[in-house]
């Protein structure tokens, strides 16, 4: 479906991607993951063919963009990181003339209709974007990109601006699409990225730094799992116990959180929650907190990113 | 490509650009037709038209300037270059649209000839003439006004920088008759617009001229799409 070969591209002298290559079949959703300036939004324009690689190709549904542009671009529906609004149209206006930019052969008003539905801005769609809010405004923006039900979804950060409730419609939505066509969608928000796609590219100064499906990267490096621990007791006596269970590690005092209770991050090779409750028992002391402090995204992801600065 | 030429004339009088311009063209042209025709008595638009020519300068630009720039600044042109349609269709659809714009201003003239039928016998054939002249004027100078658009992400500079670019184009006239190579004179002269605009005006439709006028009109087309295609490989 998309098959992107060894691409590489400079802005003057910054190399600012090198070397990328992945493919999707139908039916992925891959999120990109990368802090700011990664080269995420790169990627996506090259792919899109709005900006050219120095080397290496793209091919969409077997198209190579740059040798069979119209052909390619027609599997696309790309969502830019600036949504791409004429302000001085109304939203009806605006997507009835990207319809027939895109050259879309299915009953315009009709399907333009049922868009706008699938992502609730059906109640503006007589208003002048100029004065819409972000979030319609983004909403607007993956309302053109999925005219025509392209195969391709190329979105880029498509919750940004949007509120809570909003996310969650898009996040469904995305999910849902994802089911026919083959989405992309970059982020540097984890949680997203976890939450809606199979498949994670973890891009930093533009090179690929991890790659492989939510779970087998979650798990990355999670052999070590953590339990924040505040129990009532003396302090020194909790510390000691707990440092005697079978396959602690380590045991970190936090210091005293309300009167005679202390909190302990404890860390482990396995799962010790019924060892360490029996432990505090022994010594007189109550559990009042225990929570495993899994090891998320978040943590993997800025690991990959700063093992890769220090290598 | 009709999508995106329907899109720029309509984008033209869904602000006030479009109104001010066809308003102050046609005041304008109102106004010399008042002069040089009604209050002295004459038949004869030829004054109105010459008149006209320094109009023309002022308004071109205004019409040209948004085009390219306005894409540019609102990241619109992310939604043209990755739609299924290629950068020569995008240029024309925007070149189009401006000498629409152009006819639409011009169309004052049919307007007071008409008007002069009532009073006189006007010579329709100098007039449209004279309107065939800034049409074939009008199309080069909005390549130009098209090509700075292109260049800049500031509707101010592509303004000033083409009505800078056609107030030199029109002085060619005069900085050749400073030239004293004769050589370079020669050059000067076969590029001067007035004096292929003068010929229209008179009548004289050449076919060298009507050449000329097409040429640098496609000429500057053709640098508009480099711009934009050389612009994907910075």
């Amino acid at each position: 479906m998309i098959e992107v070969s060894n691409i590489t591209k400079h802005y003057g002298k910054h190399l600012a991607l090198d070397n990328i290559s992945f493919r999707l079949d139908e039916g992925d959703i891959l999120g990109f993951l990368g802090s700011n300036g990664a080269g995420k939004s790169t990627t996506m324009n090259i792919i899109t063919g709005y900006i050219s690689s120095d080397s290496g190709t793209v091919k969409i549904n077997g198209h190579d963009i740059l040798e069979e542009p119209l052909e390619a671009k027609k599997n696309i529906g790309y969502l830019p990181e600036i949504p791409p609004l004429y302000n001085d149209m109304t939203v009806e206006k605006y997507l009835e003339f990207m319809y027939r930019l895109k050259k879309v052969r299915l009953s315009m008003k009709e399907h333009i209709e049922e868009i706008c539905k699938m992502v609730q801005i059906d109640d503006v769609s007589d208003r002048i974007i100029k004065h819409l809010s972000k979030g319609y405004r983004q909403r607007v923006g993956i309302a053109q990109a999925l005219l025509g039900y392209p195969p391709v979804l190329i979105l880029d950060e498509p919750t940004s601006g949007l509120d809570p409730a909003q996310i969650i419609e898009i996040r469904k939505l995305i999910r849902d699409l994802g089911k026919k066509h083959t989405v992309i969608l970059s982020s540097h928000v984890l949680s997203e990225v976890q939450a809606v796609c199979d498949k994670i590219i973890v891009i930093n100064n533009g090179r690929i730094v991890a790659d492989g499906n939510t779970e087998s990267l979650t798990k990355l490096g999670s052999e070590t799992r953590k339990i924040k621990l505040v129990a009532e007791g003396r302090e020194q006596n909790l510390y000691s116990v707990l440092k005697s269970v079978d396959r602690v590690t380590e045991v970190k005092k936090m210091g005293e959180t309300e009167k005679g209770c202390y909190e302990f991050i404890v860390e482990s090779t396995a799962d010790v929650r019924r060892a360490v409750s029996k432990a505090v028992a022994r010594a007189d002391g109550i559990i009042l907190l225990m929570q495993p402090e899994g090891r998320s995204l978040e943590e993997t992801f800025l690991n990959i990113i700063s093992g890769n600065e220090e290598g | 490509m009709f999508a995106i030429l329907k899109r720029e004339l309509s984008s033209y009088f869904s602000s006030p650009v479009g109104y001010v311009v066809t308003a102050a063209f046609m005041s304008f042209s109102g106004f010399f037709f008042y002069v040089q025709c009604l209050n002295v008595g004459t038949s004869s638009m030829y004054a109105v038209f010459q008149s006209m020519f320094f109009i023309v300068l002022f308004v071109i630009p205004l019409i040209t300037m948004r085009l390219f720039c306005e894409d540019r600044k609102y990241k619109t042109d992310q939604a043209l270059l990755t739609a299924p349609v290629s950068i020569p269709a995008i240029v024309i659809a925007k070149y189009l649209s401006a000498l629409t714009m152009l006819l639409i201003c011009l169309s004052s003239y049919i307007i007071e000839g008409l008007a002069l039928t009532f009073i006189a016998s006007p010579d329709w054939s100098v007039i449209l003439g004279n309107v065939l002249a800034m049409v074939m004027m009008g199309s080069a100078f909005i390549a130009v006004g098209l090509f700075i658009s292109s260049l800049t992400e500031n509707i101010v500079i592509a303004a000033i920088g083409s009505f800078a670019v056609n107030v030199i184009i029109s002085m060619i006239d005069s900085i050749s008759s400073t030239v004293t190579v004769p050589f370079f004179k020669s050059i000067l002269e076969s590029l001067s617009f007035q004096s292929k605009y003068s010929n229209f005006a008179l009548g004289i439709v050449s076919l060298s001229d009507v050449v000329f006028f097409i040429s640098i009109a496609v000429m500057f087309l053709l640098f508009t799409e480099r711009v934009i295609e050389r612009r994907r490989w910075a």
